[in-house]
């Protein structure tokens, strides 16, 4: 019995040893100068032309740093990204020296402290000041540069020219006239969609808000509920019916108008592959997304992915050689002829827009003014809760009323910065 | 504590074992042992920590160690009890739960009663289709019936001709089609479980009760399940734990919750809130609440246990 009695004590103490939770060490890198470097990027529907693009530049990579290989692991982009990054930061052993994320983790990420401060390491870098200022921020937090923008993903409005030819409607230049030609196209063509809008495509809707003059962190102003009421407008049975549309996110509204069965819908200039590869080939054009003042442009989100170096990273400036090599003029050209990504070098996107008028209406937008989510941890909470996307979809399936689910949406907006 | 010589157990007396001596009174601890070693760590060791995270301030901040933890008492406990989203989580889990523990028994005990009736190869080929929806891992059976009942390409509105109906937008409609995937994946337990029973029934009782002239029906309510209650209790609790914890079929069929997240149930808004938010320590107050419930209706299967005679 005297061995159990120790047992005993011996797990106790054990028990009360522990007694806080623990917390990860702390990642110290370092700066080997050979070795296998690893890579994360993003995993896509179409994700073949990237990956030739990635070995291209690996190649190019290994050839100029004898002793190094480049490891790529492709990480998919659902929320499940989140629990891949939280684990390479808690798990140095199992974390990548270089990943590509999006902007609007960036908060989430920086708070955690897993992304190295690269303001030193690119303080030299030729390319650097042909990123504009305003991109930059979008991978900065608290003075801190936390990766480059790799390329930028801008939303316009696609539309399909022989069905605006063939009900002689004109392109819309207003939200009125938007919603108006909607619900035409929607009554002589019943088995089309006035426009592919979705309940949980939190940015086709924030442009309809941030036009109104709202703005996330006050979803419960006048403003702001505008903007909602107008885009909930849509997510009717007589534009796009909440029985199949309140459901749906951005990637279903792309599907749909790609295979014909929506006239409208709210696209990126990276949705383009998608579109050419179904039944709305040919048959679309692209516009900026109109604003409630006729011949306005509502601001679009300017999403996009950066690349980052981890912190626990072993080869910390090969991983940064490696960051400028793929976010240089030459592979941000490849990447956009590849996968239609906007790059975020000025004088190449000026030069592609010169050759390729598909852009124009991309960067129209992006001249007439973007928006951007709170750069702050609470971002991800108010995505991850699906704040956004359970206010649409209880108003456009008639829960509540816009000004209900707009004031219980503010709540949770305000409790996820801890403001109650 | 077993240096006292602390009074025999109640129970134990009543069973007239022999009278331990000093020295075997510590031997029923020993031979837990080994069985200790296992649980401890594997289930004592999870549960003290989701213990301990429930009363820390304990986010993705803390664990990479970015800001420091700090204790916060029942802090986590308040803000759970004080969300009204919780309660109406919690009643629509016990609701579905019920449902679903109805639905799983009649269906099993049904075709538990089919099995005995049926010739030999209906049986073996029931057996083989319960058993296959038994190994089906949830996330691949919960896929195959998300599928099954897409809007526009399932096979269910093609065959039905509702081309677009999309099943997951009504809350009831979609946890119809929930439940049916649940109760598909746990009624064979259920099945086999009475099947086994009803084979253990003497046959002379079944025939006596036939020579007597009850139908099917009669000696099933009469006769069978009277013998079979014990089993069925376990089968009950057993069924009420596996659908209150339900997780998989409602997060992959619904992406998360459904509309509006209309088709919530406390796993997954623990899992929402824990990992999704990366709110460690609320989501453990989560996981404690739903241990609690848990315990007291393993009470009752312990009970249930105790009282078919096998003693614990």
């Amino acid at each position: 019995m005297k061995i159990l009695n120790l047992a005993v004590t011996g797990a106790a103490l054990m028990l009360l040893a522990a007694c806080a939770p623990s917390t990860a060490p702390t990642a110290t890198g370092g700066d080997e100068k050979s070795g296998t470097l690893r890579v994360w990027l993003f995993d896509e529907p179409n994700r073949a032309p990237k990956e030739k693009v990635v070995k291209e530049a690996i190649a190019e990579f290994t050839a100029a740093n004898a002793g190094t290989s480049v490891e790529v692991t492709y990480i998919p982009t659902t929320p499940a990204r989140h629990e891949r990054f939280k684990g390479a930061f808690n798990d140095p052993a199992s974390a990548p020296d270089v990943a590509e994320y999006g902007n609007t983790d960036l908060a989430e990420y920086a708070a955690a402290g897993g992304f190295a401060d690269l303001g030193p390491d690119l303080a030299n870098w030729s390319e650097r000041g042909d990123i504009s200022a305003d991109l930059f921020q979008s991978a900065t937090v608290d003075g801190k540069l936390y990766g480059v923008p790799w390329f930028i993903g801008i939303r316009s409005l696609y539309y399909r020219t022989d069905v605006f030819k063939e009900l002689k409607l004109d392109p819309p230049k207003s939200i009125a006239d938007l919603t108006k030609a909607a619900r035409t196209i929607r009554e002589k063509k019943p088995d089309l969609y006035g426009i592919a809008v979705g309940g949980e495509y939190t940015f086709g809707a924030l442009p309809f808000v941030w036009d109104a003059g709202g703005d996330i962190e006050k979803l419960n102003s006048p403003e702001s509920r505008k903007g909602v009421q107008a885009y909930t407008d849509l997510l009717s049975d007589d534009v796009c019916p909440p029985q199949a549309c309140a459901s749906l996110t951005g990637g279903k509204t792309v599907e749909l108008f790609a295979s014909g069965k929506a006239a409208m819908g709210i696209l990126g200039n990276f949705n383009r592959s998608a579109v050419d590869a179904g039944a709305a080939a040919g048959k679309y054009e692209v516009m900026p997304l109109p604003g409630a003042e006729p011949g306005s442009v509502a601001p679009a989100f300017a999403g996009g992915n950066n690349l980052g170096v981890m912190k626990s990273s072993k080869h910390r400036s090969l991983a940064v050689k490696f960051l400028q090599l793929l976010s240089g003029k030459s592979y941000q050209l490849k990447m956009y002829e590849a996968m239609g990504n906007l790059p975020t070098l000025s004088t190449a996107r000026e030069e592609l827009a010169a050759k390729d008028p598909f852009l124009k209406p991309f960067l129209d937008t992006v001249a007439a003014g973007t928006e951007f989510v709170p750069i702050d941890p609470a971002w991800v909470k108010i995505d991850n809760q699906k704040v956004i996307p359970t206010m649409l979809q209880k108003i456009a399936t008639k829960q509540s009323s816009v000004e209900e689910a707009t004031e219980e949406a503010a709540t949770a907006v305000n409790a996820a910065f801890g403001r109650s | 504590m077993t240096h006292t010589p602390a009074a025999p157990l109640a129970g134990r007396v009543r069973h007239a074992r022999p009278r331990a001596t000093r020295r075997g009174r510590g031997r029923p601890l020993l031979y837990l042992l080994p069985a200790a070693a296992v649980l401890v760590p594997l289930f004592g060791y999870p549960i003290y920590m989701l213990g301990l995270l429930s009363v820390f301030d304990y986010r993705q901040a803390q664990v990479s160690g970015g800001e420091p933890t700090r204790f916060i008492g029942l802090g986590n406990y308040a803000t759970l009890f004080g969300d009204e989203r919780f309660w109406s989580i919690l009643l629509q889990t016990l609701v579905f739960a019920v449902a679903l523990v109805v639905v799983t028994l009649a269906v099993g005990a049904t075709l538990a009663v089919v099995l005995t009736r049926a010739g030999r190869w209906p049986r073996l080929l029931l057996s083989l289709a319960a058993m296959a929806a038994w190994a089906a891992p949830a996330m691949t059976g919960s896929t195959v019936w998300m599928f099954l009942f897409d809007a526009d390409l399932g096979l269910v509105n093609q065959v039905l001709g509702l081309d677009g109906f999309n099943w997951f937008y009504d809350k009831w409609v979609a946890f119809g089609v929930i439940g049916a995937t649940v109760v598909w994946h746990s009624f064979p337990l259920v099945m086999v479980t009475l099947y086994a029973g009803i084979q253990a029934i003497p046959h002379s009782v079944r025939e006596a009760a036939w020579l007597d002239g009850a139908s099917e029906w009669q000696s099933f309510w009469r006769i069978i399940l009277p013998i079979l209650r014990p089993l069925v209790t376990i089968v009950v609790i057993q069924s009420i734990i596996w659908d209150f914890k339900i997780f998989t079929q409602i997060y992959v069929m619904t992406n998360g919750g459904g509309i509006a997240l209309q088709n919530s149930v406390l796993n997954v808004y623990a899992y929402q809130t824990a990992f999704g938010s990366s709110e460690y320590g609320l989501g453990s107050a989560i996981g404690v609440v739903m241990t609690l419930i848990l315990l007291v209706i393993t009470m009752f299967y312990i009970r249930a246990l105790y009282r078919t005679g096998e003693r614990l």
